[in-house]
Formats: structure tokens, C-alpha cells, sequence
């Protein structure tokens, strides 16, 4: 398994795109090649020699070392192989990917996973605004895969999801979940106001009753709930949580009944 | 023809003749043991032979919260067809008839095959429109609204072309009780045995069939050479002080699961004895000209 990592080597001047730094993009490169690609996205026309110190070779495996807020567009569209950052990115993480493991150890700017599709962003600080939601024009958000968020992420996380998991450890801000389409969103410590704002379907999890919610959902009763043990298992066996939230007969929430009221709201009763 | 003896059991040199199936197995949970198995018994209920079932279904082993989905108490069921077809009808009429009915109940598949068959993937219209569809870890699973919750159901499961149908050991005895005694010993054995099911009630059958009769129209008719108030008048495998015999019937997911679940009928049987159970131990075929698979007694000796 061959690795090639970035080193930053200093913080850049410009955002620089870095969509087209993964591992199926840069297979069949050599280093020299790599090294005079293109990432600032400004007159200055930044190179990847001029911020980046490049060791290793082009296999499955991108790292990263050396984060900086600028640094957008890691790992868009990737579908296999691994990226892994050590140190915080910019917006658009992850953007349509669609297979493979991107791990950023730090935050995240806003829009990361982006219409994701599948394979796994792992965040291990916050997110921004707009976590896995579209872009603007775009009918859907996240539409599969797992996108795991230790720190906290910003409002409008989920927006206009239509398949796949999102799970926020601690705490998410304003509109999780709205516009939902389907798949499900969990949130740890908190969520702020108003979750799942005209969500249609989907489900939103979370590990206490939300402060706020709109009077556009109903109550629709606790019975025991086999989907709540699966879900938990799932959680607790693949690591993402330490211990199960739902517990064997969550409170249950219906909406959002200003549209289509398919969607739900959990939480332990 | 008996030349083999063990613990005074006479075992006959003979083999059971069983024959290629598709079968499908499935995990079935409850809100507590009770309730798993009352699913699991309902929905094999009349699934003892494929000649007037469409199917045979019964229970493989009980699994304990740990080894279950959900973390409740579940039992894994195992159903066996001649075709493709007729195991998901069977299948989806009868989780939908007698699983999706049982309260609490929740269905996953048992199986996992290269071919699917459809479970909650065609049970979920039953939901009008307010089933939920959840994908997690590549598993896919239906969510049906129900008068007591949801009846959660895996959208398929797995078929397997491997099975065996009709892995069998005659149990012949001197006395109807002493035939009973060494049946029971031996389904209560097979069934620690993984992978296999006893179709029958309670795992035995008192009318083994042969192929055919003399009435049109008959696929199978009674087994005349081992029924014992036949013995002057046809040509009887039976010697004179045998006086009533039961068969185990087999079906298995793998051909090395009926043998194995054969070897622990035997060895039950052989440990029992003749003066508590059978005197005699042979097994069903048709000469090994019709079935795949032959299991002959002497290899499965304990």
C-alpha cells in the first residue's frame, strides 16, 4: 500500500482547490507531475510545489499533514481509497463522494460531505453551516454513505438529505434536519432550534428532547420500537457511539405536517 | 440383511437416498422467547412435506439477545421448496400470514446467498404508503406501521441451492412405546445438530411413504414393506418381533449437515438401545437411482 502525503508547508496566501488531489485522480501521476498541478484559485496560480512538500508516491492512500481553513474541496468525488488529514479544511469536504474513507483530524468549514453519496467522512472537530446539504440549486443533499461528526456542526445540517447517515456528537445549531427527504440524522447534545423544519420523511435521533420544535409536529405516541434497538446496536457496534440513545421505547414525534408529515423526531422517553 | 451391530442395536447396510432443494432461512425475534417462538411454530405449521405443503419449515436452532438483530430473543427458521418460485411464495405468505401477525414479532434474514429472496421488500405494501425503508451497514429494512408498533422486516434474504430434502432414519422397534423412545432420543439430539430441520410433527413421521400406489393419481402411498400388519401379506423388511417403526425425516442447509444430524440420531438411537428403544436401525432410498445424495449407515456409525 504506497502513501502520498502533502505536507503544508506554510499557511497558504489564497484558498486553494484541492477537488482534484484524490487517490483515483492521481493514480498514474508521477511526483514532478503532481507537483506543477494547479491549487490556488486566485491570479496567483499556486502550485502544489509552492505550499505543499510532496513524499511518498500515488497509491490509495492521501495524507495530508498540515491543515489550514483554506484548504477546500478535499476529497470531492472520491470513490475509493483513503484521505486522511491531519489538521482542520476549509469548505466543501468530502463534496459528492462516493466511496472510500476521508478522516479530517480537525474542524471542518461549512458544506463538508456535501451531496455525498457514499463512503465515510469521519470529522473528528466541528463542522460549519450546511453539513452534508446541497448546494445552492441542488434538489437534495447527502443521498448515502456515513458522515460522523465528533465535534459539533453548524445550522442546516442535513438539509434536503435524502438517504445515508449523519450522526453529531455533540450537538448540532439551528434547522437540523430540514427539508429531509429521508435517511436518518442523529444528533448528541443538543440540537438548536427548530429540528427537521418541513422535513417530508427521514428520521432525526436525539439523545434528549429537542429545546424546540415546530408546532407543525405531533406526538405520535412510544411504543417499544425494534427500529430504535437496530439503530443503537448499529451506532455501538460500528464505534461511532459508546452507548446506545433510544433505548427500548423512544418518544416519537411526527411531521413536518406543514408538508408531506412522513418524517420523524426520536428521543428517549 | 442386518450385519452391523452396535450396543445390540442392528443397524441395516443400507442408505437414505435424499435429493437437492433450495432453501431459505430466517431469523425471527420477539419481545421475549415465548413470543419468538410462537411466531416461529405458527408460520411452520403445516410444512411437513413438499408433496402437500408447497414446502418444509421448521425450526433450526433458538438464539439467544446476543445473536439476534435487535438484541431480543430470536429462533432462526429454516424453509425448504423444490423451486425458486414456489420458496417466495411460501416464504412471503407466510411471514405475512403468520409473522407480521404475531405481536412484537420482527423478521431478518437467516442466510446469506448469492440469490435473494424478497421478505419485507414485498410485505412493506402492506405499510399503505406509510412503511419506512432504513438502510444501515448494507443491510436494507422495512418498517411496517402495525396496531402494536412496527413490524420491522429485512427487505430479503438469502437462498442457497445447496440444501438436502429427505435425509432419513427408520427406527423399528418391538413395541410402539420403544419405537416412540428412540424417535424422541433421536430429535432431540439432531436438534443441537446446526443447519438442519425435522420436518414432521415433532420431528417424527409414522406414515413413510414409497413412490406412487395403485390408485391413479397417488404420488406417494403408504411404505407397505415396513408397515407391520403387512408383514404376511407383502414382501416385508421387517423381522417378526418388529412391531412398529417411525422415520426421522432431514432436511439440511449443506449435504454435511444431514449427514451430521444423521450420525447424532444414530448415535442417540444406538445409546438408547433395544430394550428401551429400537432393535433395529435402517434408513429409506429408491434403490439410488432418483436422489443425489446417499447416506449410507455404515459411515455414519457412531
Amino acid at each position: 500500500m504506497s502513501v502520498l502525503t502533502f505536507t503544508l508547508t506554510s499557511e497558504p496566501p489564497e484558498r486553494l482547490d484541492l477537488s482534484d488531489f484524490t487517490p483515483q485522480a492521481l493514480a498514474g501521476l508521477s511526483v514532478s507531475e503532481i507537483e506543477t498541478m494547479r491549487v490556488g484559485q486566485s491570479r496567483r496560480a499556486l502550485r502544489v510545489a509552492d505550499v505543499f512538500r510532496i513524499s511518498g508516491e500515488p497509491g490509495d492512500t492521501i495524507i495530508f499533514e498540515g491543515g489550514s481553513s483554506r484548504l477546500d474541496g478535499v476529497g470531492t468525488g472520491m470513490s475509493e481509497g483513503a484521505i486522511r488529514v491531519i489538521g482542520e479544511v476549509g469548505a466543501r469536504a468530502g463534496r459528492a463522494m462516493r466511496g472510500g474513507t476521508l478522516i479530517v483530524e480537525g474542524d471542518c468549514g461549512p458544506h463538508a460531505g456535501s451531496g455525498m453519496r457514499g463512503g465515510r467522512l469521519s470529522i473528528s472537530g466541528n463542522a460549519g453551516d450546511y453539513l452534508g446539504a446541497p448546494l445552492a440549486g441542488e434538489l437534495a443533499g447527502m443521498a448515502g454513505g456515513v458522515l460522523t461528526v465528533a465535534g459539533r456542526a453548524g445550522d442546516f445540517a442535513g438539509d434536503r438529505m435524502r438517504r445515508g447517515l449523519i450522526v453529531v456528537l455533540e450537538g448540532a445549531g439551528d434547522h437540523v434536519g430540514c427539508r429531509m427527504i429521508a435517511g436518518t440524522l442523529v444528533v448528541c447534545g443538543g440540537a438548536g432550534a427548530m429540528p427537521g423544519y418541513l422535513m417530508r420523511r427521514g428520521s432525526i435521533l436525539l439523545d434528549h428532547a429537542p429545546a424546540s420544535l415546530s408546532p407543525s409536529f405531533v406526538e405520535s405516541g412510544a411504543p417499544d420500537s425494534v427500529f430504535a434497538a437496530l439503530i443503537d446496536r448499529y451506532l455501538v457496534r460500528e464505534g461511532i457511539l459508546d452507548h446506545p440513545i433510544l433505548g427500548l421505547a423512544p418518544r416519537r414525534f411526527s411531521g413536518d405536517n406543514a408538508v408531506l408529515g412522513l418524517g420523524e423526531i426520536m428521543f428517549p422517553g | 440383511m442386518p450385519d452391523l451391530n452396535v450396543n445390540g442395536v442392528a443397524i441395516d447396510d443400507t442408505f437414505a437416498e435424499a435429493f437437492g432443494m433450495r432453501a431459505t432461512a430466517i431469523v425471527i425475534t420477539g419481545p421475549n422467547r415465548k413470543w419468538a417462538r410462537q411466531a416461529a411454530i405458527t408460520m411452520t405449521g403445516f410444512a411437513t412435506s413438499v408433496i402437500g405443503c408447497g414446502c418444509e419449515a421448521g425450526i433450526d436452532v433458538e438464539l439467544s439477545e446476543d445473536e439476534t438483530p435487535d438484541g431480543r430473543p430470536g429462533v432462526r427458521v429454516m424453509v425448504f421448496a423444490m423451486s425458486t418460485d414456489e420458496l417466495q411464495k411460501q416464504l412471503q405468505n407466510r411471514i405475512g400470514q403468520c409473522v407480521l401477525t404475531s405481536p412484537g414479532s420482527a423478521c431478518f434474514a437467516g442466510l446469506i446467498g448469492p440469490t435473494e429472496l424478497k421478505m419485507g421488500a414485498a410485505l412493506r405494501y402492506f405499510g399503505d404508503g406509510y412503511q419506512i425503508s432504513k438502510k444501515l451497514g448494507g443491510r436494507h429494512f422495512w418498517r411496517i406501521p402495525v396496531m402494536d408498533g412496527e413490524f420491522v422486516c429485512e427487505a430479503t434474504t438469502g437462498l442457497t441451492k445447496e440444501a438436502v430434502g429427505g435425509g432419513n432414519l427408520l427406527l423399528l422397534a418391538r413395541s410402539s412405546a420403544q419405537t416412540l423412545a428412540a424417535a424422541e432420543a433421536a430429535v432431540e439430539r439432531i436438534n443441537a445438530v446446526p443447519g438442519v430441520i425435522m420436518p414432521f410433527p415433532g420431528g417424527v413421521v409414522r406414515s413413510g411413504s414409497k413412490i406412487g400406489g395403485k390408485y391413479k393419481g397417488m404420488i406417494a402411498s403408504t411404505n407397505d414393506a415396513f408397515a407391520p400388519t403387512l408383514k404376511g401379506t407383502v414382501k416385508s423388511a421387517l423381522d417378526p418381533d418388529i412391531n412398529a417403526v417411525l422415520e426421522i425425516v432431514i432436511d439440511g442447509e449443506t449435504s454435511d449437515a444431514v449427514a451430521a444430524a444423521m450420525r447424532a440420531g444414530i448415535q442417540a438411537v444406538v445409546e438408547l438401545g433395544p430394550e428401551q428403544g429400537a432393535a433395529r436401525i435402517s434408513a429409506g432410498n429408491y434403490g439410488g437411482k432418483l436422489g443425489k445424495f446417499l447416506y449410507h449407515l455404515k459411515d455414519l456409525l457412531p
